[in-house]
């Protein structure tokens, strides 16, 4: 067993992951795709279509803007109807790519199998994930070979799978730990060799006994080692996680590599293997689509820019107006406001609240209970920052540690007097980061 | 197409706020509402032991309380905060810290000056710096010392006693007369404040809200440790004319201090370490007044003061975010 720690704070909200045990279901083809240039943090792509040209599945329709960024592919053959806009999950608008299906689906056969990957140079591996435009897919869209390209100066020799699935509701990744775990393990097995790591560990909450037991057994013979860990949320936070399945702490404004780690998402890992094997861009992805409002609740295969006015169709729409739409979960998930949002590659979830199940607007002052102290996981004191902010003090928030926030949610989540202090906090690392640039620029 | 039969959401109705999107079934109110039912057993036993006049008091203050609250958010133009409940506590925790024989008039006073200057002068809920009761209750005893130290023999089970003054254990004591009748202590049955008699009550009230998490167990803990270990070393020092650190702990406002004010979450520190801390100083404090000041009471000023030192506390005491240690990578492990 590896050794495990218990990181500092956490909540354990309803869990509410009733699509648990259903298979995922691949949705059908659309007639229309839109589908978002800006899918990951990092540089924007430049587009490599005009309105009318024909494209095929998979085929590069934007480049990377460069080394931190991720190429974006065509999710089935078609017509370029439109280079256009639209709302992305995060509220802004964004540049996009309305695509007409021909219904025929045809593959692009750029990318080839690589089917001696055993033997391939990791460089090239390494490539081939860049060439896929596959990015973190647990719902920080970070380029994925950009995380798999640490300086030579940090040595990785641990390597973290996330099948954790912290968030409440949510079940893609454990629906893919069931029902496809070798493509997972492949994956991993891929990343290691590209890492050139020996030690790899899994780390899956226990509520899911099931893909324990069964990554497990498959993990046994690759000589990688699974971790059960107790519910907590945010396990599935990166650092967090690398401290319960190792106890190595990422120091802080630190990234996993500083101690020499790497984290990666299974998802991340089947997209991988997908895209060694068989020759597969990142274009489609596994969300669960859930929420009491939601009249069949379930795990679905969707293609990168399906609206989500058509997954939800597919979920047979909703029984009532919800209050809230959220790409993502519950606790760091995003409120949309529109239906033609598309679908893009780090959409885990789409979650559909009504009005009892969402919190309270109405906030109050801060009562120094403490409460958002005890649960903060990286152990800073959300209440005092955010009285600071209130105020305007974002030098007194840089000091007091605003910057280590991970935006998890669990200090607003407690706060009864109902702070959003996550807002607060968002709020003062733009504003900090904003600082940080102008000094820079003096 | 099927798409006819499905109802999709009206995006009109959509609300749009940052994460986290849902909450524990917890708010400043039910917390509230749980410190009040905790103090029930004290008043509860309170009532018992002085009668019907505890119970008036207590009743006096809470609707003064709740009024002045009202009245004054009016006045500043707040919104009325009745609802949190937070001044039906201060209330009841005044009653509670005042003798079953204070005229009504005072008790109107010391919801003034609890709520208005202890409270509401501040800002209101969250604001204040001190705990609003004790303001209210040491206003008391600064403009009335007489009546504020006239005690009613306890009388159990009597709900119409006659008022008979008495001396409670700590007054003896500070003259000399020490009595160690401790099995009275520990249930109430002596002279003192409404609420501060029975131990047994209160600690009652100190594991429910323990259990529910909403005082810091840190406090009472290092209070009365703190103050145990001091009162044991002047014990020891001078057997025959100090009391014992049981006597100390049982008698006076000990217990419904430790217990509820100087766990008040608006006037205590944030952090756990910061709890210890101020645990250990009302501690300190409590025994330098009740030791070698002329003032047989120490409990109220004690929790005043450091609740004076709670911003200086929270710097001090500030969590440590993790990794901040570890600079260096750390050795496999």
């Amino acid at each position: 067993m590896p050794k495990q720690a218990k990181f500092h704070g956490g909540i354990h909200p309803p869990e509410a992951k009733v699509t648990g045990a259903f298979e995922i279901q691949t949705a059908p083809l659309l007639e229309t795709y839109v589908v978002p240039l800006q899918q990951h943090i990092g540089a924007p792509c430049n587009v490599l279509v005009k309105k009318k040209d024909t494209v095929r599945r998979g085929q590069l329709i934007a480049e990377p803007g460069g080394f931190v960024s991720a190429g974006i592919h065509a999710p089935t053959s078609g017509t370029i109807s439109a280079v256009t806009t639209c709302t992305g999950p995060a509220g802004a608008s964004v540049p996009a790519v309305e695509l007409t299906s021909d219904g025929d689906d045809t593959p692009d056969d750029t990318l080839t199998p690589m089917d001696d990957w055993q033997n391939s140079a990791p460089d090239d591996l390494k490539k081939r994930i860049a060439d896929a435009g596959i990015v973190g897919m647990g719902g920080a869209a970070f380029p994925t070979h950009v995380k798999l390209s640490p300086p030579p100066a940090k040595p990785i020799d641990l390597l973290v799978i996330n099948g954790v699935e912290c968030e409440p509701c949510l079940t893609a990744d454990h629906r893919l730990m069931l029902e496809d775990p070798d493509k997972v393990l492949t994956g991993t097995q891929i990343i290691a060799r590209i890492l050139g790591c020996k030690k790899v560990i899994i780390g899956i909450e226990n509520n899911k006994p099931d893909a324990i037991e069964l990554m497990q057994t498959k993990a046994e013979k690759l000589e990688m080692e699974v971790a059960p860990l107790k519910v907590r949320y945010p396990q599935g936070a990166e650092k967090q996680l690398i401290y319960a399945v190792s106890g190595r702490r990422v120091p802080t404004g630190g990234l996993p590599m500083d101690v020499g780690a790497v984290v990666q998402n299974v998802g991340t890992a089947a997209a991988v293997a997908e895209a060694v094997l068989d020759g597969k861009p990142l274009y489609e992805r596994i969300t669960t689509i859930t929420g009491t409002p939601v009249v069949k609740p379930g795990n679905w295969r969707l293609r990168v820019g399906t609206p989500l006015e058509a997954a939800l169709t597919l979920a047979k729409g909703v029984h009532n107006d919800p209050a809230k739409i959220i790409f993502g979960g519950p606790m760091m998930g995003l409120a949309v406001y529109s239906l033609d949002v598309p679908i893009i590659k780090s959409t885990s979830g789409i979650l559909l609240l009504n009005s009892d199940e969402t919190s309270e607007f109405t906030s109050g002052p801060c009562i120094g209970c403490g409460q958002c102290v005890d649960v903060c996981p990286m152990n800073i004191m959300p209440g005092t920052l955010s009285v600071q902010i209130e105020n305007e003090r974002f030098d007194l928030a840089e000091a007091w540690h605003a910057m280590d926030c991970i935006e998890c949610g669990c200090c607003a989540y407690m706060c009864p007097t109902y702070r959003p202090l996550v807002h607060h906090l968002k709020r003062a690392k733009a504003e900090i980061v904003a600082r940080r640039k102008a000094e820079q620029n003096k | 197409m099927a798409e006819e039969t499905v109802k999709l959401p009206n995006p009109s109705s959509l609300v749009v706020s940052s994460s986290p999107h849902i909450h524990q079934p917890q708010n400043a109110r039910r917390v509230m509402l749980t410190v009040v039912l905790a103090l029930l057993p004290a008043c509860v036993a309170g009532v018992y032991f002085f009668g019907w006049p505890a119970l008036r008091v207590i009743l006096v203050t809470s609707i003064a309380c709740i009024a002045f609250e009202a009245f004054f958010c009016k006045l500043f133009k707040r919104p009325n905060a009745i609802g949190d409940f937070s001044a039906l506590l201060t209330g009841i925790l005044l009653g509670m810290n005042l003798s079953a024989a204070t005229p009504w008039w005072v008790c109107v006073i010391g919801a003034l000056l609890a709520i208005g200057l202890g409270k509401q002068l501040y800002g209101g809920l969250g604001y204040n710096i001190f705990n609003p009761a004790l303001v209210g209750r040491v206003g008391l005893l600064i403009a009335f010392p007489k009546l504020m130290t006239t005690w009613v023999t306890p009388t159990p089970g009597n709900f119409l006693p006659d008022a008979v003054t008495t001396a409670t254990p700590l007054d003896l004591a500070s003259q000399g007369t020490i009595n160690a009748d401790y099995f009275n202590y520990f249930v109430g049955n002596m002279g003192g404040c409404i609420g501060e008699t029975s131990a047994a009550a209160l600690l009652l009230g100190g594991v429910v809200l323990v259990y529910f998490g909403y005082i810091r167990w840190q406090v009472p803990t290092a209070y009365i440790t703190t103050l145990a270990l001091i009162t044991w070393g002047v014990h020891l020092a001078n057997p025959a004319t100090t009391p014992t650190p049981l006597f100390h702990i049982l008698t006076g406002g000990l217990m419904i201090g430790a217990i509820f004010m100087a766990t008040d979450m608006v006037t205590s520190p944030m952090t756990k370490l910061g709890a210890v801390v101020f645990g250990i100083g009302c501690g300190v404090v409590t025994c330098v007044i009740r030791v070698w000041g002329n003032y047989p009471e120490g409990v109220s000023f004690a929790i005043l003061f450091m609740n004076a030192l709670v911003p200086l506390i929270n710097r001090y005491t500030a969590t440590r975010p993790f990794g901040l240690a570890t600079r260096n990578r750390e050795a496999n492990a």
